[in-house]
This record gives structure tokens, sequence and C-alpha cells, in this order.
């Protein structure tokens, strides 16, 4: 199951994996600067619509721990942290990754990430295994449940023609 | 029910391109299980399947008339299933576009520097 949407790709190749793919204009070194870099991290990750990164720590070595928290427009604060397993630069990293609010109790999915360069752009490729399906479902509620992002499409027009109809 | 097996039973009744089409039929109106019928060529206990994991999802309701029992669209489930795709789809993609912009500014940076 692929949905593009813009031209962030989302598929769910197994029960506990969530893919996303996306490619950005730059080459790879900018792209794992922006994705590693403390100073960077916090002007783009969950930083729009009123939203801001209020922490932003990132220790990155083998073994190094990384936390965000953000503050969301209606105040309420969201932390997201985990440790490094892996980090090849300006490759791939591998890193645990736990809510700071125990929503799918106290276990960790494990985040690969992936940088492809190809002619000066470079793939981002993130895929976050989770230790459950309940978890992978509970930590979305589940964007990417099996045919759920298929039905998203559908789902929105759904919605278009039922606020057409109200406003009838 | 509580919230998530509500969201739970959404999301399962959703995952099915038949119930889809089913549900976007009837946002244009009622329909009975023999108009449903009509236009995906299945037999009418096979649409009568469909419409019971609907019913159960509370993604539709039944009408009263033993007779005809038509069908209509429950837009609640549905907007609250919609809501935390929303949100997930929302996060990634408007993380993106301002890294896009980000990058772009990187690239700049680099470029007067190299001068």
């Amino acid at each position: 199951m692929i949905q593009h949407s813009g031209n962030l790709e989302l598929t769910t190749p197994g029960d506990r994996e969530i893919v996303m793919r996306r490619t950005f204009d730059a080459p790879r070194r900018l792209v794992f600067d922006a994705y590693t870099k403390p100073e960077l991290v916090r002007q783009w990750l969950g930083v729009f619509d009123g939203h801001s990164m209020s922490e932003c720590e990132i220790d990155l070595r083998v073994g190094g721990r990384y936390h965000y928290v953000w503050t969301l427009k209606d105040g309420t604060r969201m932390g997201l942290g985990g440790v490094f397993r892996e980090i090849v630069v300006p490759e791939r990293i591998v890193s645990t990754e736990k809510f700071d609010e125990p929503w799918y109790g106290d276990q960790e999915a494990l985040d690969t990430v992936t940088f492809d360069e190809s002619n000066g752009r470079t793939t981002l490729t993130i895929s976050v295994l989770a230790p459950s399906k309940e978890a992978r479902d509970m930590m979305l509620k589940s964007g990417m449940a099996d045919g759920v992002t298929a039905g998203y499409d559908q789902l929105d027009k759904i919605l278009e023609s039922l606020q057409a109809e109200v406003k009838r | 029910m509580t919230r998530t097996e509500r969201l739970d039973s959404t999301f399962a009744a959703l995952s099915d391109p038949t119930r889809r089409a089913i549900l976007a039929r009837l946002a244009l109106g009622e329909a009975t299980v023999t108009e449903l019928a009509e236009p995906f060529e299945m037999s009418q206990p096979a649409i009568s399947k469909h419409l019971k994991v609907l019913e159960l999802a509370g993604l539709i309701s039944r009408g009263r008339d033993a007779q005809r029992r038509p069908c209509k669209l429950e837009a609640a489930p549905l907007e609250e299933a919609n809501k935390w795709l929303e949100r997930y789809r929302e996060f990634w993609e408007g993380s993106f576009k301002r890294l896009d912009a980000l990058l772009e500014e990187m690239k700049k940076k680099e470029t007067r520097r190299k001068r």
C-alpha cells in the first residue's frame, strides 16, 4: 500500500513498520546536517502552524541521547527522545524512539533513517519499527494501518461532500 | 466502546474498497440495499455483509422501515478517524516544507562562502 501526498510517500511494509520517503533538492550532507544539528532541527521538525520546538538536544554518537520537546499551538507539551544505536555520516542513523508520555506503555520504537543522494538530490527514508502492531497503531491511531491511507483520499472526498451537504 | 476501540472499528471498516465506495455513495444521500448492490455488481447478501460491518462501526445507520431499511451515512466517526490521519500527515508534510526552505537557505550560504 502506497500513498503519495504531495511528494511524501507513506508505506506500511509489515504489521509493525511505517516507512516515509521524501526527496529534497539538496545534497545529502546538507540534509544530514539539517537532520542532526540542534540549531537546524529546531527550525523545521514539527515547527509549523503555530507549533514550536522548545527543547532540542542531540548527542550524535553511538550510545548518545537525543530529546525533543514541542510546544503545540494549544500550549500542550509533547516530548520525544531516544538513544543512537548506529551512525554513518552522512548516510544512515539508527536510533530508539519513545514519547515522554507513555502512549503505548514503556516500549520503544526503532527508527532507521537513510540519506540517498542522486544528481544532487537527496531521498530521505524514515522507517519506524514499532515494538508491536498494537503499539504502531496506537502511535498513529493509525494513519498507516493497512488500507487506511489508501482510503484517505476517499475519506477526504466523503467529508468534502458532507460539508457541502451541510452548507446546502 | 472506548474511544480507541471505536477508532479501531472505524479504521477496520474503512480498510475495504467496497465499503469505502458504499460510504462515498451514501455521502450523496440515503440508499436501500438494492440501490447499493446495483453499481457494485454484487449480490445483495454480499452488500448486506459490508453494511453490517459499517453499521457496527457506527459509520451508517439503517432506517426503521422494515421493507426498505434505507442506509444513511453517520459523519461523526468518520470525522474522528479523519482527525487522527490528518494530524500525522500534517506533522510530516508541514515539517518537510520547512526543511525544503531551510535547505535552500543552507545552499545559498554555501555558495556565498565558496565565492
